[in-house]
């Protein structure tokens, strides 16, 4: 009987050892939410580092309680047990112990929670808008929309007002704050702010559709000098093909062509053409080093991906309200040659 | 009971008890119903587990393409839905019925035909639920576009696929086209309904059906748990029942109550959603947590440990359950105070949780445990329960859950209180109480193999998964990039789940093998503490051959143990003879007793849902709108039926 019981702890040092052990040889999780880059994570941090190691060291009583229960009080033939109905004076331990403990938990919770609700005044403001399947960002005041990325001057708190043109999405970038969600005919707000300049990933939170798992979005944390370029190129028309150029350019240009002829009627580029209420993301600066992924930051900006994109988006990204246009080939290469050209860091 | 002028009808006769594949069909017999919502819930067990496993294989690596993005949301949805509604739940009423009367010593509870009659509807509201594989159909949303320009999904892919939560407006009619989900929002209405049919029942049976003797604070503690749940039921279930409703007005006739589009509202959804679905966690756990009573002090041969602090504790996490809904709303957008209030509430259901586990351990402590298959099955509970209700704690410091809710971290909590404590605690019912059903025992070197196999499979599975959630792995998830880092734990989290499939294999090989050849159990093979064990195995059909009159708590160990100036139990003289005696009782039972007759009106009346639910679903087809009033006419029909049925047909007593 002896071996046994040992057997048991073994293992039950194993289940709690061998997590620890595989987790620390996997390299690092970009959606980690345990490595906070900004001030409202690490107060979350700070806040639920202490409650997991309480939880910890309850666990570890309790188990540890029963197993020494089982091994002590196991069935060796001994004597039948006194038949005992219970203690009130242990009860009353065991009531109020948790009691006092949560009352503890509870103060901080509460300051924590006012603490991370209201975006201070001097905190630049950034509007979020859900749609199946990605994140649309305007800048009130700088007069700017893009999607996908959004890129925010480093140490600097911005208040997300958030809301949906669709279902209800949440927005989460684990290591910048917790979630929030996007809620259709409704406002929220969540605040942002990385400590250094830096790439955060995010990723939908809410089950939003057939493409969830692909709606996914980038914090791009800049210095100031940075911020402040990406505004001004971004304020500025899309950086189209001009006549006569090289043949990358003039492929570019029969991509403008097709863009007028088929992608105008969701999209809009600055410059070439007004949507009231565009269903596909405004493509003004598509291929601004910083906006580095599309289709809800799912894929990287490359040729090849948006190859594979235009193609048939709907195999890409199922649901997807862009449809398979049926382009040719010539058709793909323009157009890819046209996005990718919409750099407004490129000389012409 | 007296029989005199027994009113006869020559319009409706009753069936007769038969052996026939019909008294199934008509029996009110409770042992029956029990018996078979324990094989149905079971089927249904088996179905879940499998949508789990095809879960499993996509998500086994990084870019999973096992699945569609529709078949993977279709399987997601399917697996919660079948494991909360056509497992756990009916499983639960499984128990209710067998052992409910049993441990208040009646003949049956207050209501037979109505008990019958929640059978037969969760049976035919599962089928409606999972006729949805072959006649529902799904597409994208409006103006979207599915792969390959089809316009429904694969046949795994089309059914109900918007979350058992079905959040609106995403399982709105704009969003969630096709039929699909008008088969999720009928489906649980059926299935609500036959819930709440029982929870009157069991509260009836409770309240008017106990043996002389039998206070309320003499009763088991699994039959007070029954009582909590029904009580929930009771008031969760007409909540859900509405907002159901509203989805089905909104899907079937356009009436906008979610329409974010034209003033609808969708965090309402939720609200209402949640204020049924959190009381419904405890409808889930209860049951397991009063098996888990029953079971630990039979194996450490003590009594329960505060048996009044555990059944009040019981109660209180049921009232306490209805207050703190919005803690599943953490990150939706409501206002701070109201955060804070969910979240103090919250916090609140972990003291007479604690309360409960505390007196577990006092239960074996200082015992004399003995390691039995149902006495693993609790331990197991006790031990991964703690886990899930600490995980529990952490959610109710909302900024932390801030980060934590919508992740794998929630799947890993609720699946140690639903797994590592419902699904625990059910086998351990099932290992105790086969006796019960079969007069075998089943194997225990089987049943040991059955828990290693699941513990382990349990742990593999569900535990990577806090790590994978505090890593940022969010639910409900088709596929994850390579770059996230979380192929590793979910290559290890599917091994555990087949390891847990192999651990059910062993539980069925082992529970058809004993059933057939399984020891004979005798009376009382465990030595128990309450008056099921008084009665022989299997049950005979009228349970008790004389009413049983209950002195006080735990009632059949006192006939058979004295306990000493030191308060060690002492086997009475003539405890073999007091067994044997209560034996032949129950087999030739010394009066004539009256059972219930069969009727069929409740399988008739059960029936008619299933016309019901596909007459609302395709009421705009030509043939939809007579299906639908069949149905209704057939539903009112039988339950006039019903009502005009003689209450007992000529003189129908069962001797020995």
């Amino acid at each position: 009987m002896w071996f046994r019981s040992t057997r048991r702890a073994l293992r039950l040092a194993l289940i709690f050892v061998l997590p620890l052990t595989l987790a620390s040889c996997v390299g690092d999780a970009p959606l980690d939410s345990l490595d906070p880059q900004g001030p409202a994570a690490r107060q979350i941090d700070n806040l639920s580092t202490p409650v997991f190691w309480i939880a910890g060291v309850i666990m570890a009583i309790v188990w540890g309680g029963m197993a020494f229960a089982l091994v002590r009080y196991r069935d060796r033939g001994q004597a039948e047990p006194k038949q005992i109905h219970g203690n009130a004076k242990l009860e009353v331990l065991w009531t109020a112990i948790p009691i006092i403990l949560l009352a503890g938990l509870a103060v901080p919770t509460v300051q924590t929670i006012f603490d991370l609700t209201e975006c201070s005044t001097d905190a630049m403001e950034v509007d979020v808008i859900g749609h199946q399947w990605w994140f649309e960002y305007q800048y009130p005041e700088e007069g700017i929309t893009t999607a996908n990325v959004m890129v925010i001057p480093a140490g600097q708190e911005v208040c997300l007002n958030m809301t949906s043109d669709d279902v209800i999405h949440n927005f989460w970038v684990p290591k910048l704050n917790g979630k929030r969600y996007l809620v259709p005919g409704q406002q929220t707000t969540l605040i942002l702010e990385a400590d250094e300049p830096g790439e955060f990933w995010g990723q939908c939170g809410e089950f939003c559709g057939l493409s969830h798992a692909l709606m996914r979005a980038r914090v791009r944390a800049v210095d100031e000098a940075d911020y402040n370029a990406w505004v001004a190129r971004m304020q500025q028309p899309a950086r189209l093909p001009i006549d006569g150029k090289p043949t990358e350019e003039s492929l570019a240009e029969a991509g403008l062509d097709q863009f007028q002829g088929i992608c105008s009627t969701c999209h809009v580029i600055d410059g070439v053409n007004e949507l009231d209420n565009p269903v596909g993301p405004n493509l003004t600066h598509f291929a601004d080093p910083y906006r580095n992924v599309f289709a809800g930051a799912s894929l990287e900006t490359t040729a090849e991906h948006l190859a594979e994109w235009l193609a048939d988006p709907p195999t890409v990204k199922p649901g997807s309200f862009m449809p398979d246009l049926n382009l040719t080939t010539d058709e793909i290469d323009s157009l890819i040659a046209f996005l990718l050209s919409l750099d407004p860091t490129k000389e012409h | 009971m007296a029989n005199t002028g027994a009113p006869t009808s020559t319009i409706f006769r009753r069936p007769k008890q038969s052996s026939s594949w019909t008294d199934w069909l008509t029996t009110v017999d409770h042992k029956k119903i029990g018996i078979m919502y324990g094989y149905s819930a079971f089927f249904f067990f088996v179905l879940g587990g499998i949508e789990a496993l095809i879960l499993r294989l996509q998500l086994a690596g990084p870019d999973g393409s096992v699945l569609e993005a529709a078949e993977y949301n279709a399987m997601f949805t399917m697996h919660g839905t079948t494991m909360v509604f056509l497992f756990v739940m009916p499983i639960g009423a499984a128990f209710f019925n067998y052992m409910l009367p049993l441990l208040i010593g009646a003949r049956d509870v207050a209501f037979p035909r109505m008990n019958a009659l929640s059978f037969w509807i969760f049976i035919f509201g599962g089928i409606f639920l999972y006729s949805s594989f072959l006649f529902g159909t799904t597409g994208p949303p409006a103006g979207g576009n599915l792969p390959g320009g089809a316009t429904d999904a694969s046949w795994l892919g089309s059914t109900i696929n918007g979350g058992w939560f079905m959040y609106q407006p995403n399982a709105g009619p704009r969003f969630s086209t096709g039929t699909v989900l008008d088969y999720g929002s009928i489906g649980l209405q059926i299935l609500g309904l036959s819930s709440l049919i029982a929870s009157v029942n069991f509260i009836a049976t409770v309240f008017n059906m106990r043996a002389k003797g039998m206070k309320l604070l003499r009763m088991p503690v699994f039959a007070w748990m029954t009582t909590v749940v029904a009580f929930l039921l009771l008031f969760s279930l007409p909540i859900i029942a509405v907002a159901l409703f509203m989805v089905t007005f909104d899907r079937q006739l356009g009436t906008l109550f979610f329409d974010t589009f034209q003033g609808g509202d969708a965090i309402l959804w939720q609200h209402l959603f949640w204020l049924f679905g959190h009381p419904e966690v405890y409808i889930l756990i209860l049951p397991a947590m009063g098996i888990v009573s029953e079971v630990l002090p039979v194996f450490s041969r003590k009594p329960l440990f505060g048996y009044p602090a555990v059944v009040f504790a019981g109660a209180a996490i049921g009232f306490l359950g209805f207050g703190v809904w919005a803690h599943h709303m953490f990150s939706s957008g409501i206002t701070p105070v109201a955060q804070a209030a969910f979240g103090l509430a919250t916090m609140t259901i972990a003291v007479p949780t604690g309360i409960k586990i505390f007196n577990w351990l006092g239960t074996m402590w200082m015992g004399k445990i003995k390691f039995t298959t149902p006495m693993l099955f609790s331990l197991g509970f006790v031990a991964l329960f703690v886990v899930g209700g600490l995980s529990g704690v952490t959610h109710s410091i909302v900024p932390a859950d801030w980060q934590q809710t919508d992740t794998y971290y929630i799947v890993a909590h609720f699946h140690y209180v639903l797994f590592g404590g419902a699904i625990f605690g059910i086998f351990a019912g099932l290992y105790y109480w086969f006796p019960k059903l079969t007069g075998r025992m089943m194997s225990e070197k089987l049943g040991k193999v059955h828990f290693w196999l699941m513990f382990i499979g349990m742990n593999l599975t569900f535990g990577p998964m806090h790590w994978l959630g505090l890593q940022g792995m969010v639910r409900r998830t088709w596929k994850y990039p390579e770059e996230y880092n979380f192929g590793t734990w979910n290559m290890v989290v599917t091994v555990g789940a087949y390891i847990i499939a192999l651990s059910i294999a062993v539980f069925m090989v082992n529970w058809i093998k004993s059933k057939r050849k399984g020891v004979p159990s005798g009376m009382d093979p465990w030595d128990a503490r309450t008056i099921e064990w008084s009665i022989p195995n299997p049950t005979p059909e009228w349970n008790f051959g004389v009413n049983p009159e209950v002195q006080g708590l735990d009632d059949w160990w006192h006939r058979k143990y004295d306990d000493d100036e030191e308060g060690r139990p002492v086997r009475k003289a003539d405890a073999d003879a007091v067994i044997a005696q209560f034996h032949e009782q129950g087999v030739n039972p010394p009066a004539p007793i009256h059972l219930p007759s069969p009727s069929y009106f409740p399988f008739i009346a059960g029936l008619s849902f299933l016309a019901i639910g596909y007459g609302v679903i395709y009421h705009t087809r030509g043939w939809g709108l007579p299906l639908l009033i069949f149905g209704v006419v057939l539903l009112l029909s039988s339950l006039i039926g019903w009502s005009l049925e003689p209450i007992e047909e000529e003189h129908e007593e069962v001797h020995a």
